[in-house]
């Protein structure tokens, strides 16, 4: 039993927040600040800086240019460049699509597809979910009939998660109508430039751009871009989510969030006192404080004893990661009282829904905040909805 | 980090797993916890010739060279079998006289010496002490001892006018006054009325200070960890007894309602656990602060998530589940009454937050 960070882990966190502080350019740590929407061209140039240091791809292995950390080095990455407000890389590149490439995808293709990843040159996009197929992915109708060396995409994928800066899908599609559900759908590498694709935003609560939908009509993509076997895309969209779910836990954004919060607490006042003298607020802050501790714990557990811990550990902590993000974020615009009521889009953000021309008194440490708060909704949703976590946990740990 | 118990740890455990199976049926326990002392006097000796009074001491204080994961895990074996030897309070007494010539009779178990530390006003926290020292003679009264009855000695603090003193009292000495009674768990407690009882000093000032709360940490230490054997228990029961009961012609564990619920018990019993490993390698780091802000996290997370998983387990046995001839109740009851010992959810979110902020 050794469950405390190492003299080694904090010294590799030192080197990680000594990098952060010399590298992060000031513009973009400026916006990471205010919005959770990161630009692409914010993302594509923190990658390249993280790639040429070789950080670009903390948990991919050594082989396709990952940097060779332990789960427990990864995490502290992580939560240093969240602490640092970096902005996030192209998750659904790095962390979804290209550990599916590496373990099942050709030779071929990782040549192709894994340095433009690495360096953020191509962003990529999951097409999973369709207007019938939500939790319930198997029963999905996107259809890939072969025509020669294509096939020949038809049908709509939605909740398609910055779809906006993709270059690039991973599209689940059925390859064979006349299979089980589950057997005859196949993994393709769309490019979404090529003709016959449509897209079209779906503004979210918070006013802000974060999914998607597609249409395919008539897309002919090549068949070298099928991974692995057709047939096979089950198994690969499990693999996929099961990392999904463990990155869910989203802790070190949490504790960021609550860094973020004391600030805040610390500046607006209750009763003529600093809101974080507020014996209530107090209480609700340690809560939640003492409940990330808990899950941040859990998910070190998970990683020290292999690297992802199983489907059962996944869903524990995307059910409870997912439930105190929307805590974090209700709390901080609690803490910012009238003020976090103000609809305040960042003025340098991409992608506004409505421009109303208002400039709304909110203080520099509340910009951002309210639409946080309104858009951490979708955490107990994304990444599998909480209640098929439960079910889940009852089915593979209670054996129910 | 290694969140594995060693082989040593893992043989330990399986001792007292060995003994709660052999000695601790729910029979033998109900005769127990109806016989006047609510413990096996025989049962003490055992614990001491299984090395487990010392297991959790280093060498150099007296023990057999473990720590507090050791204290962890025979607590957890113990409250898996709702076992009422005071276990918790002995963690706490080892760590105030380790070191010192009282410490080698006391893990051999051929004295009993338990701590006196809190008081009605307190309301758990130990660190509200009106009991008074004058001189060698104390005043003021403990409440909740456990196995005050068993003692030949307790610890009490007490203030004098140079500050706060830890102090040994005999109990069969004069002006000691030892009143028994029963807690909704069945443990048999005392109140500790001292009135002009002579005491030796032991400890005092700010060295007092560190040191009980040292042993407080490690007593709650040790009480979570019972906590968590309690929640196995009653979690891993009830998922039984869902499997077998049927109503509408079907398990009542096919019904999502209940495998929902049984899923959310889950997930505190495993946050519980992970933030109890944090607290552990905390308690062994040596930094107070650090220590006080996770031994209090762990704390106000079991006062939560015990109530929740015993009060749940309850609820998926339906009527059976209030009864006292089912060991849910029991559960229930001990879950609820470690809620509060030395301090409810309130107060070590206070502490936790107090902590934090002089962390800086």
């Amino acid at each position: 039993m050794q469950a405390a960070y190492s003299p080694e882990d904090d010294a590799f966190r030192q080197e990680i927040r000594a990098f952060i502080a010399q590298n992060l350019p000031d513009d973009l740590k400026r916006r990471g600040r205010y919005d959770y929407h990161h630009r692409r061209d914010d993302q594509a140039r923190w990658m390249g800086i993280l790639a040429e240091k070789g950080w670009s791809v903390p948990h991919w292995p050594v082989a396709h240019g990952g940097p060779g950390w332990n789960g427990v080095q990864r995490f502290i990455f992580e939560e240093e460049m969240r602490l640092g407000y970096a902005p996030t890389v192209d998750r659904i590149g790095t962390e979804l699509v290209a550990p599916v490439l590496y373990t099942f995808g050709s030779a071929e293709q990782h040549e192709r597809w894994l340095p433009g990843i690495r360096t953020g040159t191509t962003f990529w996009a999951q097409g999973f979910s369709e207007p019938g197929a939500g939790s319930d992915l198997s029963s999905l109708r996107t259809r890939a009939d072969r025509d020669g060396d294509h096939y020949v995409l038809n049908g709509q994928k939605t909740w398609t998660t910055e779809g906006h800066h993709a270059d690039m899908m991973f599209v689940l599609a059925r390859t064979n109508q006349d299979a089980k559900p589950q057997a005859g759908i196949s993994a393709l590498l769309v490019d979404l430039t090529a003709p016959g694709i449509t897209r079209r935003p779906i503004w979210t609560l918070d006013e802000g751009l974060t999914v998607n939908e597609f249409f395919f009509d008539d897309v002919r993509v090549p068949a070298a871009n099928l991974v692995g076997e057709e047939g096979a895309g089950w198994t690969y969209a499990k693999f996929l989510l099961g990392n999904e779910r463990t990155n869910s836990a989203e802790v070190p954004h949490t504790k960021r969030d609550i860094a973020q919060l004391r600030e805040i607490a610390r500046v607006e006042q209750r009763g003529g006192r600093p809101l974080i003298e507020d014996p209530g607020f107090r209480a609700k802050l340690a809560q939640i404080e003492i409940d990330t501790l808990a899950l941040e714990y859990a998910v070190l557990r998970a990683l020290s004893e292999g690297e992802h811990g199983g489907g059962a550990v996944a869903s524990l902590v995307k059910v409870r990661g997912s439930e105190l993000r929307q805590r974090v974020a209700d709390l901080a615009l609690d803490a910012l009282g009238d003020r976090g009521l103000a609809v305040c889009a960042n003025p340098e953000g991409h992608h506004r829904m409505f421009d109303d021309g208002l400039t709304p008194p909110v203080p520099d440490h509340g910009f951002g905040i309210a639409a946080k708060a309104m858009f951490r909704r979708a955490t107990t949703i994304y990444g599998g909805a909480n209640e098929i976590q439960r079910t889940l946990i009852a089915k593979t740990v209670l054996e129910l | 980090m290694d969140f594995t118990f060693s082989p040593e740890q893992e043989a330990l455990r399986d001792s007292v797993r060995r003994f709660v199976e052999r000695e601790y049926d729910w029979d033998r326990r109900l005769a127990v916890i109806r016989s006047a002392d609510g413990v096996d006097p025989a049962h003490w000796g055992t614990f001491a010739e299984l090395g487990w009074l010392g297991a959790g001491l280093a060498e150099e204080a007296g023990g057999f060279g473990g720590g507090a994961v050791e204290n962890a895990v025979i607590a957890a074996e113990l409250g898996r079998g709702l076992v009422t030897e005071p276990f918790v309070g002995h963690v706490m007494a080892a760590r105030l006289l380790a070191g010192s010539d009282r410490i080698e009779p006391l893990v051999m178990g051929e004295t009993r010496i338990v701590p006196a530390l809190t008081e009605a006003a307190g309301r758990g926290d130990w660190r509200v002490v009106a009991t008074r020292a004058e001189g060698q003679v104390l005043h003021g009264t403990k409440t909740l001892v456990e196995g005050a009855c068993q003692a030949t000695h307790v610890l009490v603090t007490a203030h004098a006018e140079a500050g706060l003193g830890l102090y040994l009292v005999g109990t069969a000495a004069p002006g000691v006054a030892i009143t028994p009674y029963r807690t909704l768990d069945n443990r048999r407690v005392a109140d500790v009325t001292l009135n002009g009882a002579e005491a030796t000093l032991l400890v005092a000032g700010a060295e007092a200070e560190a040191a009980v709360e040292d042993a407080v940490d490690h007593g709650m230490l040790a009480l979570c960890s019972e906590a968590l054997g309690v929640m196995e228990a009653a979690l891993w029961a009830t998922r039984d007894y869902v499997r077998v009961r049927k109503q509408f012609g079907t398990a009542i564990g096919n019904f999502q309602a209940i495998q929902h619920r049984m899923a959310d018990m889950m997930i505190e019993l495993e946050m519980a656990r992970s933030i109890l490993f944090h607290a552990l390698g905390a308690a062994e780091v040596g930094d107070a602060l650090a220590r006080a802000a996770a031994v209090s996290a762990a704390k106000a997370t079991f006062a939560r998530a015990g109530v929740f998983v015993g009060a749940q387990a309850i609820q998926l046995h339906g009527g059976i589940g209030v009864t006292e001839e089912l060991a849910i109740s029991h559960h229930y009851r001990r879950l609820f009454v470690i809620a509060r010992q030395l301090g409810d959810a309130d107060l070590h979110l206070a502490r936790f937050a107090t902590a934090v902020d002089a962390q800086g």
